[in-house]
Parts: structure tokens; sequence; C-alpha cells
């Protein structure tokens, strides 16, 4: 099944867009917490408390990290094409596909860190104040 | 074996000739001015906006020598306000971002072998709106009108014309016109990275700078637009009394913050990259090593430019927002420590895996890393809420912007300066002055800005123009002063150094000894960039192939001549750089420098209420825009096709996505796309602060219905489409319905324009009244401009297909427009149901 998955994912195209997957899921991730907060705060009031939204944070979060994780796995897998040897800069197809699949891998580590970062300083709040 | 024709002198120096000869600049007085060339029109931008940061730095010193002492009384409030307002606006929109891109419109084209950016009229352009609005907002402190309310221009202070006199509408309108120049050089530069890189060169070999370059450039097409939107609120307030950010009306000053910042903390990373890019080229070069962990850098460049788009509420943690909000973005903003910690540790590991040559330039790489951690450590500490709330509005700001700025901004310039001089001039700086200054400032910026860390903690507020001796920050704010001199001290050796007379010789060619593109410059002045351009195969191509430097010269690559007297270089695709095209380049030419004077008519009449004469500007700016156009691009070639050397032959003209032309398009209706989004932020925000909203109809306040919404919408959907079948249509040579289906697409959005202000003119919204009858107003008439526009665009391709000029094989402006129909089919799409259903279901 994985080696499957990892087959399939070697073949996609990798480009500058899929090299921004990651960090877009962030942003997305981000945004809707923050318009998720602003909307709950200003129309059921500072004091409501938060539990739904800490699911619903939850449920982004998750769909996030889904988002990136699927991302890093094809990364990961062509990142392990072989062909040139190292140290992997020379203008070729193969050192291209995996400058940009390592670029996107390290993206998405960071990307997943931050998305774990705004989403662990909800659980800190019982209200919106 | 067959003979290379390169191997014969002779036909070298004929083809040097006719390069020569095409890329000579214009001389004479006057027409000197008409060049286009990245070279002279770079050089122009930096010497430009350095003598800004001059002037603005003079204001601090101004603003320095009144807060020596306590209760000093040098300069009144009125003025003091004025200092500090000009001095900041100054510093981030005449000095930083200016720089940013004036460096990058001199080093960029070199550093991708082209011969030049692609659009060079723009850039042009871009430089002289930068120089007509910069001089009208600088020169407004010397008739006492320069803007006073901040560099951020909170309302409701600045919006009351009573508080705030002429100088808000100086900032807003001035600025506004150089924010568009900063949007304009963005689509040159991305378009440049993305397009114009040698052959060979995929996005793995790219130059460590080329990648800050796209990261910065982009965030600009994201970051600028939101601040643009508010701008157009705020003048709207500010001439015509509709109340965006006045609460008794509905409106509310929080909004201006938002849209502010949401710009105005990118600007910090917009500011802080392309700088630390010059350290990216400088650090290899003085290692004499390949940058270690390219990647991680790349990685460093794109995670910070998307992080720094989640922090703008950082500077608001004081406004009252709900502390769940505040918690996100303070997470974020550590978040970003982590891609910007990564890319000093790669310099740093990459000077220890190296063997270090000690220069000037690495010496002010040093030196502003050490500043920046400083002032990147405040900046952890400011990021956590509860110490904002106490270090708010206070001295500890002050002093942590400025060690971000010095040492992310102004030092790397410095270190840059040293690095590139003898790459512009031919001359060497002295290193012996550059070292002198380096010391001055790097000890006067610290004497002067880390005593505010305790002025601030002391309580001394920002932005006061004087302090009782009780407060007991006497002591430290002589310091500041101090030091503040010592840095200015610093920078008179530096300009000293750069004026100073050289009578030695031109240095030699890549006097350091660097492995990338731009040092393949000669030393006499040849205009034409490279003397042909080549394939790259190597991230260090210079010190990777010995032989490269003579291949080039001898013109073993392509392009090595200009046989039919037309400038020229490659576009490439974007992910690996297979030539595709040869672009012809527009010559010098005074339609640029028109232009910005017309536009410039325009920001600065409406500024002193001349409406009128700021219409007629208005035209003829509309007007030598179309000149412009219909003389200078999107020309037929002589032949389709041209012979580029080394066997290859390469089309002359090429449409739709893999030209310059649609990709300009693409990307300048990217920001477009986001301005018009922070207007419909601007709705549905006034929705969450009120109760009720839309309010409970009254005369005034009705809403625009549905019938006139949905009608404006279907119409200009129609119009899309009218235009997507024409280009079809036009691509398989059905001439006379391509024709016909333009006219019936303009006609439809001619209808679908009118119709979007039928709502709200019908029903009567009175936008002086409340907020809710404003913004549908904006978002209504934000529509119909660009219909207007697209219009405008629609006849033109219609003109051009009776004139000859757009023909079925050379279709590019109708491919263009359609990628402008797109994005207005998309803002229809949503801002009418917006306006016209949403009521609907908030009720």
């Amino acid at each position: 099944m994985i080696g499957k998955l990892h087959a399939r994912a070697q073949q996609l195209r990798a480009t500058l867009w899929t090299m921004i997957v990651p960090p877009s899921a962030w942003a997305a991730h981000f945004l809707a917490c923050y318009l998720l907060a602003a909307i709950t705060c200003a129309k059921l009031g500072r004091t409501a408390p938060v539990d739904r939204t800490h699911l619903i944070v939850g449920g982004f979060t998750l769909l996030a990290l889904l988002v990136i994780a699927a991302s890093a796995f094809i990364a990961w897998a062509q990142r392990r094409i072989e062909g040139d040897p190292p140290p992997h800069d020379d203008s070729t197809d193969e050192d291209r596909l995996r400058f940009l699949a390592t670029a996107t891998l390290m993206l998405a580590a960071l990307s997943a860190v931050a998305v774990i970062y705004v989403a662990a300083s909800a659980l800190f709040f019982e209200d919106c104040r | 074996m067959s003979v290379d024709p390169q191997d014969d002198p002779a036909v070298r120096r004929a083809q040097a000739d006719r390069l020569s000869a095409v890329w000579a600049s214009p001389k004479g007085l006057f027409l000197r001015w008409t060049d286009t060339n990245n070279n002279r029109v770079g050089a122009w931008y930096v010497i430009t906006a350095f003598a800004f940061f001059l002037f603005a730095g003079a204001l601090a010193l101004l603003m320095r020598a009144q807060l020596a002492m306590p209760d000093n009384d040098l300069v009144g409030p009125s003025t003091f306000n004025q200092l500090f307002t000009l001095h900041g606006s100054m510093m981030m929109f005449l000095f930083a971002v200016p720089m940013f891109e004036a460096t990058a419109m001199l080093l960029l084209p070199q550093l991708l072998a082209a011969r030049d950016l692609p659009f060079p009229r723009l850039s042009a352009f871009g430089y002289w709106s930068f120089l007509i609005g910069g001089v009208f907002v600088a020169g407004s402190i010397f008739f006492g009108a320069a803007p006073d309310g901040g560099w951020f221009m909170y309302p409701p202070l600045t919006t009351e014309p009573e508080q705030s006199g002429i100088g808000a509408d100086i900032w807003m309108l001035g600025l506004s016109f150089i924010e568009v120049s900063s949007i304009a050089a963005a689509v040159e530069l991305i378009v440049g990275v993305l397009k114009c890189r040698p052959p060979g060169m995929r996005l793995n070999l790219m130059p460590l700078y080329a990648w800050y370059i796209l990261v910065v450039a982009v965030m600009i097409l994201f970051a600028f637009p939101p601040l643009i939107a508010g701008d157009i609120l705020f003048e709207l307030e500010r001439l015509l009394d509709w109340p965006f950010f006045d609460a008794a009306r509905g409106g509310d000053p929080l909004l201006w913050q938002h849209l502010f910042w949401i710009f105005g903390h990118p600007e910090v990373y917009i500011v802080f990259l392309p700088s630390i890019a010059i350290f990216a080229m400088v650090v290899p070069t003085f290692a004499q090593r390949h940058m270690l962990g390219y990647a991680w850098i790349v990685l460093a460049a794109v995670g910070t430019g998307f992080l720094s788009f989640g922090l703008w509420v950082h500077h608001m943690f004081t406004t009252g927002l709900p502390g769940i909000s505040l918690a996100f973005f303070s997470a974020a903003s550590e978040a970003v420590a982590i891609p910007t910690a990564v890319q000093i540790f790669v310099f740093i590991a990459t000077l220890w895996a190296g063997r270090v040559v000690w220069s000037t330039p690495l010496l002010y790489a040093a030196g502003s890393l050490a500043i920046f951690t400083l002032g990147g450590l405040t900046g952890v500490m400011v990021a956590i809420a509860p110490f904002d709330w106490q270090a708010h509005d206070s001295y500890f700001v002050v002093a942590h912007l400025h060690y971000v700025l010095i040492g992310g901004t102004v030092l790397p310039l410095i270190g840059g300066l040293y690095y590139y001089w003898p790459l512009l001039t031919r001359r060497k700086l002295s290193d012996r002055l550059g070292k002198i200054a380096f010391w001055l400032m790097f000890a006067g910026a610290n004497i002067a800005f880390f005593p505010m860390h305790f002025s601030g903690l002391l309580g001394m507020p920002r932005r006061v123009y004087s302090y009782p001796e009780a407060l007991g920050v006497g002591g430290l704010n002589l310091a500041s002063t101090i030091g503040a001199y010592l840095f200015a001290a610093g920078m008179a050796v530096i300009v000293l150094d750069l004026v100073w007379p050289r009578s030695h010789p031109p240095v030699v060619r890549n006097l350091w000894n660097a492995g990338t593109l731009e040092w393949l410059a000669e030393t006499d002045d040849t205009n034409w960039g490279v003397r042909s351009v080549p394939i790259v195969l190597s991230r260090y191509p210079l010190w990777d192939d010995p032989d490269f430097l003579r291949k080039v010269d001898e013109g073993r690559f392509y392009l090595p001549d200009a046989e039919e007297g037309k400038r020229e270089t490659l576009v490439t695709s974007v992910i690996d750089a297979v030539p595709i095209q040869v672009l012809r380049l527009a010559g010098p030419s005074i339609i640029p420098l028109a232009t910005a004077v017309a536009l410039g008519g325009v920001f600065i009449l409406t500024t002193f209420h001349l409406y009128l004469a700021a219409t007629i500007s208005g035209i003829v700016t509309l007007a030598l825009i179309l000149f412009w156009l219909w003389t200078g691009t999107g020309l037929q070639p002589e032949k389709p096709e041209k012979h580029v050397g080394l066997g290859l032959s390469l089309p002359l003209y090429i449409s739709g996505s893999r030209s310059a032309g649609w990709w300009a398009m693409f990307i300048t209706m990217m920001g477009d796309a986001t301005a018009w989004a922070s207007l419909v932020f601007g709705y549905f925000f006034y929705w969450t602060i009120h109760p009720v909203f839309p309010p409970a109809a009254a005369p005034g306040l009705a809403g625009p219905g549905v019938f006139w919404p949905m009608a404006a919408m279907a119409l200009i959907l129609a119009g899309w489409i009218g235009t997507i079948a024409a280009r079809e249509l036009y691509a398989r040579g059905v001439v006379l319905a391509a024709r016909l289906t333009l006219v019936a697409a303009t006609l439809l959005s001619l209808a679908g324009g009118l119709a979007s202000l039928a709502g709200p003119w019908l029903h009567g919204l009175d936008p002086a009244r409340h907020v809710y009858p404003a913004i549908v107003w904006v978002l209504a008439s934000w529509v119909s401009a660009h219909v207007a526009a697209g219009i405008i665009m629609q006849l033109y391709c219609l003109a051009g297909s009776f004139a000859g000029r757009l023909t079925p094989q050379y279709d590019g402006d109708l491919r263009n427009i359609t990628v402008y129909q797109h994005f207005l089919a998309l803002s229809a799409a949503i801002t009418f149901p917006v306006i016209g259903l949403f009521p609907e279901v908030a009720r």
C-alpha cells in the first residue's frame, strides 16, 4: 500500500505551486481560526464559553495537518528518486525535482510547527477574554 | 571540424559594435533622462532613495537634539509631530522599499545574465513616480504642512480635517502614488526572476538573491493592496465625508488599523529580506565556498514570507481585541523566529566551513547580524501580549524596531554598497574609511538605542516632544542623542567616501573573486549587460567552469549579436529555464516620464481639491498609457523566428501563459484582487461589530436590493464569457465572428457596470449618513470602475484588430485582457451576492 502510494507520489509534478502548499495550508488554517474567533467573540460576547470553538479549531487543525502531511509525504517520496550523485546541485531534472522536494519537505515541517503553535494557543482560553 | 564564426576576432568586434550601438544610452542635457536601461534607471533610483534616507535621518537628528535635555524647547510640539511622522514614513516608503527595488533593478538582470528586466519602460515610470511623489511628501515639511499623525496615520485623529491639516492628504495621496509604483516594480521583478533567467538556470540553481527578491516581490503584491484599499476608504472619508472610521455613524477606526498593519507587518520583512539577501551573496564570496544549505535559505525566505502575514495584530495588542485572537497572533509571531534564525545559522555555518577572507563588507555583515539579533530577541519579548501591554507605545518599542531595522536593513545595505561599488563604478571604496564608518555606526547605534530599552521601561512614551526631569530619563536620553550623532558621523564618513575623487585606475573585473553571474560585468562602460547569454549549469559558474568567462566574452553562447538593431533578451520557462522566446525590449522614451508627471498630477491636484484639473490630468494619463501601449508593446516582429546562436532558433513573439506580458497581467491582477478582498473584508468587519447589520431600513439606509446586483453579476459574467469566446474564435481565425462577439461582450460589460451602480443609486443609498451605504457604494463602484477599465481594454483590442496589429497569430493583447476578465468575473461573482443577497440572510 505505502509502496504503491510512494511510487504514485514520485510520478507527480513538482512546481513552485506545489512547494507552497504547506505554508498555504498554514495560512488558510490561521485565517480560519482568526475569523472563527473574531466572529464568535463579536456575536456571542466576550464571556461566552468557547468549547465549540475549541472543537472547530481542532477540526481545522486536523485538516491543515492532513494537507501538510500529504504534501510532505509526496515530497519525501520525490526526494528519494535515484539519479545524479551528490551534492545534487546540477542542472538536471533529478536535481531540480530533489531541490523542490527538499524545500517542500522543510516548509511542511515549519508549517506543521506553526499550525500547532496557533492551535495550542486556543487551548488556554475558556472564553474570549 | 566545422569552424565557429565566433573564432574570428573581426566578427566578434563587429558584433560588439552593433550591441554597443543598440544599448548606448541617449546623450544630451534633456535626452539622457529618457533612458530606460536598468543600469541607468537603477542608479538614479539608488541615489534618490539614499538622498531621502539622509533627509529622513536629518529629521531624526533634530528630534534627538530636542530630546537631549528634559523640558527642552528647540522645536515645538507641532513641528515635532511632523518630524517623527515624516521620519518614519520616509524611511519606510521613500527609503527602505524603494532602495530594495533600486538595488534589485541594478543587480537582478546582471545576476540572471539578462540584458535588462522585461519591462524597462515600466521601471522608468516607477522611478519617476517615486521621485515626484517623494519630493511632494518630503517637501511638505518646508511649508509646515507635513503629515503629523504618525507614520500609521491612525484615525479618527487624522480623518478629521480640523485636527490634522492638509498633511494627512499629502501622506495618503503622495504615498499611494508611490505604492502604485512599488507594485509596478514588484510585477517587473517577479516576471524578471521567473521568465528572464539564462538557459539551464533551473529553480535549483537560481542565485539566492533572486529567491529573496521573488519572495519579497510577491509579499509586496499581497501587502501593499490592503493599504491602498485603506487609503481609498480614508480619502473618501476626508474628501467626501463617507464615515468608514467614524464610530458615530457606524464606522470603526480599528478597520484602518487592521488594513494598515496587514500591510505594515509584512512590510518589516519586505525591507529586511532583500537586505539580508545581499549577505547571501557576500557570505559565499568571502567564505570562498558554495553556500551551505541552499534549500534552507529558500525555506527561510519562503517561510518568513508566509508567516509574516500572520503577525499584524501584534501591533494591536492593546486595542481591546479578544484575548483568544491575540493568542493566535502571538503564536505566529513566535513561529516566525524559526525561519529568521535558520538563515542566520546558515550564514554562520558557511563562514565556519569556508576559508574566510576578512573584508569591509563582511565586517558589516557580522556587525549587522549582531545588532539584528538583539532586535530579534526584544521582538520575541514584545510578541508576548502581556509583556507588550507594558511596553506598548513606550521607548522600548522604539529601541526594538531600530535594532531590527538598522541591523536588518541599513547596515546590510551599507555592506552591500562596499561590496557592489566596484561592480557599478569600477572603483573601490576606501577600506579604511569603511571600517571607521562601521565602528562609528556600530557604536552609535548601540549607544543611541540600547538606553531606550530602559527609558521605555521607566515609562517614557513614544512620540512626545519633551519629558519632565522628574521622570529620571534625562541621562538615558542624553546618551541616545550622543549615539544618534555618532551614527550620523559614521554616515557622514560614508558620504565622504562616496564623493571623494579617486585617481587610482579602475579595479580588475570580479575584484572579490566571486562565483556568481553579476561579476561578468565588464570593466569598460558597456551597457549591454552580458556579451552573450550563457548556459548556466551550476550555482557558482565563475568558480566551477574556468572557461566560462572567456566563452561569454567571445560571444559563444546565445544572442551575441544585434543584427536587426533591436534591444533583445531571452525569455525562458519558469521551472527549468528552457529558452522559449527572444523578447524585444523597448528603448529610451519620454513616455514613462510624461506618464508619471501626468499621474502625479492626478494625486497632487486632488490633494489640493482641484478636482477639475485632476480630472484633466487623469484623462491625459489615460491617453499617454494608451499611446505607450499602442506604440511600444505587443509589436509584430518583422520575421517570426530568429537564430540566437548554438544552432537554436526562437520565436520573436509568443502569447498566452508562456509570455512575459501574460504573467505581468496575472501578477498585477493578484495584487488588484487583494485590494478588492480587503474591501470585502471591510464589509464583513462592519457586520461583526454591529449587532444588526445592515441597519434597520430608514431613508438613505436601504440596501441595493436583490435585482440590480444580480443583474449586474449576470451581465458582467456574460461579458466575461463573451471575451473568452472572442479569444477562442480569434485563435481559430474566425475574425469577423470574433469581432462581433467582442463588441457584444463590451456592451454586456457596459450594461453590467451600470447595473452595478443602479442598485445603490435607485435605492437612494446615502453614503455620508452611515457606514453601511458607504461600504456598499465602495464595493459597487470598485466593480464598475474595473468594468470601465475592462471596456477600454476590449475597445483597445477591437481597434487593434481593425488596425491589423492584433491578428490570429499575434493575439497577445486579447489573451492578456482575458486574464483581466477572469479576475473581473471573480470579483463580480462574489461582490454582488455579498451586497445583494447577504442582507437577506443576515436579517
